[in-house]
């Protein structure tokens, strides 16, 4: 029992990082229909300077997550700017050759800089080691993972509920050109959208580099986990996706350790199922366009 | 009366569009005379043969389908493990038939696996055809006890083929033997595209709703189609391991589909040649990039991509007639290609 209980708890870490990864995803892919491939270049990029900024020049490790985010963050608005701008009305074959091509370029040059080996983050001592909590062994790392992505899904969704961006945001997914008709500056809101979207997956590749395991290949590693949580979550609300990071990270985590033999397998045959069966994903609606 | 009067207009048009012109036979005997001229680079030669019939396969599906798919390369994996486990335990030796056997499990596959795929959104087509891919590649990896696992499916021998040509170390049995099944299923492919099934496929592909309401059935032509292209892409696959000897794991990866992706768009699709020619300029690319830096030719590749993309095939396309070697597409090669420009940019 206690031991069902960790594995819970592991796989709900496991979700919640799978969520402020794929979460940016969520909002290219399914509201603003652009299939990028390459979001995991950019949390592979907040994990390596993560990594370089704890390991090499000895900042702590909370002070180097918030710079992930700010570095992936700029890295989204740089590459948003000049390169995905230009695909948001292309085709969507283009934009899977683009993208791909981005994250081919995105992991040699990540080989070349970095080394192809895998890199660990040097994490502080409060964070290792577990907490016995009510006789159930509590990793402290995975914890701390709960605790901060849980604080950030609720972030996203009250702002994309509540605020005046999200407000904004939804209206500039829905129709771009009444949006811009309203004086809403339809470019400026993708550009921010995104540069958040790449942040935010720039400090899940931080904080998962301890758990997922950071190496150049790692945006074509987890590429179909970031798109599963996407699809199968469908894409009108934020909370479709997390329920679907939730389900994934579960079902990953319980299927490694009570099924070793299949691995993967159910995870890809789960996705599959579920597509046929809901083609919008799980929580999606039916999109009119 | 003459002939043509005898012939329904459906049958005059596609004998048309289905003649026979001399740039082709030029293209043909251009292919034979690599065997003459490049002697002592039969490997490389071999690997775009098969990398052509690859190219061919995805098509069929993308160029005249419009079926974007992101895991060909199961089709592929499944065609190249077939033919290897067929070798090693002596089901069938003879490389042609247990070409064909591999070919057509892989159909077999296509089959069922198409009704996944005519489902649903794009995105979510994309998905499972990715998913298809990487379900197999878990497979073949878990199950090692039968397909080797991580390390691969070797040790097993490739016989003669038709019992009369050995494999030989240099690959002169494996390029021929590779052009010629090329050559072979390339003509049915051009049958077949030029049949009132083909033009029905492009009338798909340019407007679905369209053709729904001329009475197409829409879904039984893309089941039909997505079926053949897997049979393509298990003998690709199978070509890949008779004349390697090995199966390996990343016979199902994801780049593999992706170059697959990038050959098709180099050459064009909807005229056929566009793989083959595809697959040369993809090789010499390869080959270029990796004599320059053996460990990140990958860069380069996704800069091909990129540039690609950005500059946009139709210019590509318009830059590329100005050349003169291309300029034998533009006198009557280039039909699919260029027919309609603005659904050429979409291919």
């Amino acid at each position: 029992m206690t031991n069902f209980l960790t594995i819970l708890f592991d796989g709900v870490a496991y979700g919640m990082l799978l969520f402020v990864l794929a979460s940016g995803l969520a909002v290219t892919l399914g509201l603003m229909n652009f299939v990028n491939l390459a979001h995991g270049a950019f949390a592979a990029f907040g994990g390596y300077v993560c990594a370089v900024l704890v390991n090499r020049s000895g900042v702590p490790f909370f002070v180097a997550l918030p710079l992930a985010f700010a570095a992936a963050a700029l890295a989204g608005v740089v590459a948003e700017r000049t390169l995905f701008r230009h695909l948001y009305r292309r085709s969507e074959l283009e934009q899977v050759l683009f993208t791909i091509g981005f994250v081919f370029m995105a992991v040699a040059a990540t080989d070349y800089v970095m080394g192809s080996s895998q890199v660990f983050i040097n994490l502080p001592d409060v964070l290792q080691g577990q907490i016995d909590l009510f006789g159930v062994g509590i990793g402290r790392y995975r914890l701390m993972i709960i605790v901060i992505c849980g604080l950030l899904t609720l972030a996203i969704q009250g702002t994309l509920a509540r605020t005046r961006f999200g407000a904004r945001l939804r209206a500039a997914v829905d129709d771009p050109r009444v949006a811009s008709g309203l004086g809403i500056n339809v470019p400026q809101v993708f550009a921010f959208t995104f540069a958040f979207g790449c942040g935010l997956a720039g400090l899940g590749g931080a904080l998962g580099a301890e758990i997922l395991g950071l190496d150049p290949y790692f945006p074509l590693k987890f590429l179909i986990y970031f798109l599963i949580v996407v699809t199968v979550g469908g894409s009108s609300t934020i909370t479709g996706p997390f329920m679907a990071a939730l389900v994934l990270g579960i079902a990953d985590v319980a299927g490694k350790y009570y099924v070793p033999k299949l691995g993967a397998f159910v995870i890809y045959a789960l996705m599959i199922v579920i597509l046929i069966w809901r083609p919008h994903g799980l929580f999606g609606r039916t999109m009119a366009r | 009366m003459s002939d043509m009067t005898t012939l329904s207009p459906v049958a005059a048009s596609t004998a048309r569009i289905g003649r026979w012109r001399w740039q082709e036979t030029a293209f043909w005997l251009l292919v034979v005379a690599s065997y003459f001229l490049f002697s002592d680079r039969y490997l490389i030669l071999t690997e775009i043969a098969w990398l052509a019939l690859f190219a061919l396969s995805l098509d069929l599906i993308l160029g005249y389908a419009g079926i974007v798919s992101l895991g060909h390369a199961a089709f592929f994996g499944v065609g190249a493990y077939g033919v290897g486990l067929l070798a090693k335990h002596g089901i069938i030796e003879e490389p042609v038939l247990a070409l064909l056997a591999a070919g057509l499990m892989a159909m077999v596959l296509g089959f069922v696996t198409s009704f996944l795929v005519i489902r649903g959104t794009d995105l979510s087509r994309l998905m499972v055809t990715l998913g298809i891919a990487l379900l197999l590649r878990e497979l073949a990896n878990r199950f090692s006890d039968i397909t080797g696992g991580f390390d691969g499916l070797q040790g097993f021998t490739i016989a003669p083929v038709l019992g009369l040509f050995e494999f030989d170390i240099f690959g002169r049995t494996g390029f021929v033997y590779c052009t010629v099944v090329l050559f072979v299923l390339f003509l049915a492919a051009r049958r077949l595209v030029n049949s009132p099934f083909g033009l029905s496929l492009r009338a798909v592909h340019n407007n679905r709703l369209r053709a729904e309401a001329i009475g197409i059935p829409v879904d039984r032509r893309l089941i039909a189609v997505y079926t053949v292209s897997a049979f393509y892409a298990g003998v690709a696959g199978a070509l890949f391991t008779q004349t390697t000897a090995l199966a390996s794991l990343d016979v199902f990866s994801f780049e593999r589909s992706a170059d697959l992706l990038l050959i098709l768009v180099i050459g064009g699709g909807g005229y056929l040649y566009g793989g083959i020619i595809g697959a040369v300029v993809f090789k010499i690319l390869q080959e270029i990039f990796s004599s320059i830096t053996p460990q990140y030719w990958l860069f380069w590749i996704g800069l091909v991509f990129v540039v690609i993309v950005l500059v946009g095939r139709e210019r590509m396309r318009r830059w590329a007639r100005a050349a003169p070697e291309v300029l034998l597409r533009r006198l009557g090669l280039a039909r699919g290609a260029g027919g309609g420009t603005s659904r050429g940019a979409e291919l």
